[in-house]
């Protein structure tokens, strides 16, 4: 608790954030009242419905309000009583959010990063950098209009994640980099004073400091500005371009969703489907001449599932994914941004699925397994492990590359493009380069047998299988955790087998239901060895210092 | 053996046709892997206590339901009940010792059951930490289980009836291999 310019926007000019100093910083003032918003909003709807009588009279004039609570005190003539309750009620909101500012200090060093927070109940978080499974840098609504974003450090694990909310966005942007760079296992050049005109801008930008601001900061974020029109402008160069980041490798998405795809899409799900059947049943009910509870039953619903549509829509619009140096970088959200650094070798699994709806039109979807997931809303966890919502194969093929570097070859691509679309049954004249199910399979999977099969190239595991959702599931050998083979009486007969390849949870799950038994053994020995071998060259967690030894030895000091 | 080569990669190819050999085994068996370690053999015991307090507290509930409140259906649920727990009782010792483990160089092995097999296979590296635990029974019978526990979402691989200075040993030389061989998450 030394240095309390933490909430400062930092200027442009300097190259990175001084955060990353090992002293103990605290966040945006407006911190309490944005993460709070929500109780604010109830306080005054609680109001406001107590007040709706006393409204509606004053446009419609009719005099009929007699017993609610303000009629009441007003007639006691309690009102200064009353106003005194609320100011000091309102008081210790105020010194409560103030304090609960004041505790609440982030710290982040070349080792960990921690959070100390809590005002009765203190709580200490810490994560290790060269443990940390992805950085997520998300702007609601409401704390993006103040010009805040939070910071999500994620790091293995449920609820392990550490959470910086809110910082200025610009900060927060400058801090994710200095993150990732520290733990990418560089050393950062620590200048003591960044830039020659940084420590002036600092000052001139500097918060009152806590012990001498009369007033608890609470009017809203700070800005070096003094005038609204730059505060305004600012927010509004925000909002248009979330990613700003000057030198972070190119930020350019290479996928491309045009929205009617997106929106295409989603109306082409299996909820669609769901509530077409929902629909007939309901028709068919009413024809039938039940009565009318059933509509009343299912109305709410039909009008929840506009609000899905539309949450699922606004969620994915301005999806961008790009490789930086730091990780694959995956931006989405139109009204909420959110954007996920995922370090190289973070992802455990991959999914490249195609439901039977979007066939005609060509598009995949790709689902990844991380460790750690983001946690809270559950919103927010369905889209970071959303690789690619909507895309064609050449956009597959782009986002794969990202995903699994090195995985780009003309003969891996073949592997991939024969994993998604092909099966024994079409490709008889030419390679398969999978080992397929044995055709006895069609008594356990009638439909999908001829495509489901498994391949190891290098140090990638490939999965190809079902027929109704086409899948193909890549799983990196250094990242996988175990394999399990089983037979139960029924595949036994069959003289076949089923096989796991376990990974981190989450919604790609590496199974092969049939696997001829001779099969089954070679390819348990080929991922039991291949796991070794493959965690034994993986040096992804340390990724630069593999990659750029020079700055990192004349960066230690 | 895993090879970026792509030639490599089809398997098949190097497999003979199954179809056209005479009748192959039906069963998973790992061939030359050594000796599969054995858990000791009066984890029976603890297999048994287990399947009759189960079949007592079912059927006690079945034939309450079935006198009291004159339910049928439960009548039968029992009956089945009954049945399988016998079934299972008989097959108990077979059962008990077809669970395997075996350390080997890098990898921890795993087998058990004889109708539903499974073989696992985990490496050093990637243990997260190891559980004992012992239940009243296999306490009294000086019996402990370990538990290999990995990152993935299915548990990892858990090893019954242990005697519980074999387990302790185990698990100081499994988080022994492991630290030489940690991998990161």
């Amino acid at each position: 608790m030394t240095e309390p310019a933490a909430a400062v926007p930092a200027p442009l000019a300097a190259p990175r954030t001084d955060l990353t100093d090992g002293e103990w910083h605290r966040l945006h003032p407006a911190t309490p009242l944005l993460r709070g918003g929500i109780f604010m909003v109830a306080i005054i709807g609680f109001i406001v419905a107590n007040l709706r009588e006393r409204l509606i009279d004053l446009f419609i004039g009719e005099e009929n309000y007699g017993g609610d609570p303000i009629d009441e005190i007003y007639q006691r003539g309690a009102t200064g009583w009353a106003l005194l309750i609320i100011a000091g009620i309102l008081l210790v909101i105020l010194v409560a959010f103030y304090l609960s500012w004041r505790m609440h200090t982030f710290r982040v060093n070349g080792e960990v990063v921690e959070v100390r927070s809590g005002l009765v109940f203190r709580s200490h978080r810490k994560a290790r950098l060269d443990r940390v499974q992805g950085v997520n840098l998300a702007r609601p609504l409401i704390p993006r209009l103040f010009g805040a974003a939070r910071l999500e450090i994620t790091v293995a694990g449920q609820d392990g994640n550490v959470q910086l909310a809110y910082l200025g966005s610009k900060l927060a942007d400058d801090l994710r980099r200095d993150i990732l760079h520290l733990a990418s296992g560089l050393r950062q050049a620590r200048q003591p004073g960044t830039a020659p005109d940084a420590p002036g801008a600092l000052a001139a930008a500097a918060q009152p400091l806590p012990g001498d601001s009369a007033a608890p900061p609470l009017i809203g974020p700070p800005t070096a500005h003094s005038a609204l029109g730059d505060f305004a402008t600012a927010r509004f160069n925000e909002f248009r371009a979330p990613e700003l980041d000057p030198d972070a490798a190119p930020p350019e998405s290479i996928v491309r969703i045009p929205p009617g795809r997106l929106i295409g899409s989603v109306v082409l799900s299996g909820f669609t489907v769901f509530l077409l059947l929902a629909g007939v049943g309901l028709i068919i009910s009413v024809i039938a001449g039940s009565s009318g509870w059933v509509l009343v039953a299912v109305l709410p619903g039909l009008i929840g599932s506009a609000g899905y549509y539309f949450s699922r829509i606004t969620k994915t619009l301005r999806f961008s994914i790009a490789g930086t140096t730091d990780g694959v970088r995956v931006g989405y959200g139109l009204l909420s941004t959110s954007s996920q650094t995922l370090p190289p070798g973070r992802i455990h699994a991959i999914k490249v699925s195609q439901p039977i709806l979007w066939r005609r039109f060509g598009w995949w979807q790709i689902s990844i397994n991380t460790a750690g997931q983001t946690s809270g809303r559950s919103s927010g966890a369905v889209t970071s492990t959303t690789l690619l919502p909507v895309g064609t194969l050449a956009d597959v093929e782009k986002v794969l590359q990202l995903a699994l570097p090195g995985f780009d070859t003309d003969a891996h691509r073949a592997l991939v493009e024969n994993g998604m679309l092909g099966g024994r049954k079409r490709d008889a004249g030419l390679a398969d380069f999978y080992s397929n199910a044995p055709a006895r399979a069609v008594w356990l999977r009638p439909f999908s047998w001829w495509r489901t099969g498994w391949a190891v190239s290098g140090p990638v595991a490939l999965i190809r299988r079902g027929v109704l959702s086409r899948d193909l599931i890549l799983v990196p050998l250094a990242r996988m955790q175990g394999v399990r083979i089983s037979q139960g009486a029924v595949r036994r007969r069959l003289r076949l087998a089923s096989a796991d390849l376990h990974t981190v949870a989450g919604p790609v799950s590496a199974s092969l239901s049939v696997i001829d038994v001779e099969e089954a053994l070679v390819l348990f020995e080929w991922m039991s060895t291949g796991a070794v071998r493959s965690a034994l060259a993986d040096t992804s967690h340390h990724w630069s210092r593999t990659a750029t030894p020079v700055p990192a030895t004349e960066a230690t000091e | 053996m895993p090879d970026p080569d792509l030639t490599d990669v089809n398997l098949p190819a190097a497999l003979p046709p199954t179809a056209d050999l005479p009748e192959p085994s039906k069963r998973l068996e790992l061939a030359d892997v050594g000796e599969w370690k054995r858990v000791s053999p009066k984890y029976v015991l603890v297999e048994i206590v287990g399947t009759i307090v189960n079949a007592v507290v079912v059927c006690g509930g079945a034939s309450l339901l079935w006198l009291l409140l004159d339910a049928t259906w439960a009548m039968w649920v029992g009956i089945v009940v009954l049945v399988l727990s016998i079934i299972n009782l008989i097959f108990e010792p077979r059962r008990v010792r077809s669970i395997g483990y075996l350390l080997r160089a890098d990898d921890l092995l795993f087998r058990r059951g004889i109708l539903f097999q499974r073989f696992v296979a985990v490496p050093y590296g990637r243990m997260q930490l190891i559980d004992i635990t012992r239940g009243p029974v296999a306490r009294w019978l000086g019996l402990a289980d370990l538990k290999f526990v990995t990152a993935a979402a299915t548990a990892g691989v858990s090893i019954p009836g242990l005697a519980e200075a074999d387990a302790e040993s185990l698990r100081d030389r499994l988080v022994e291999l492991a630290e030489s061989r940690r991998a990161g998450l």
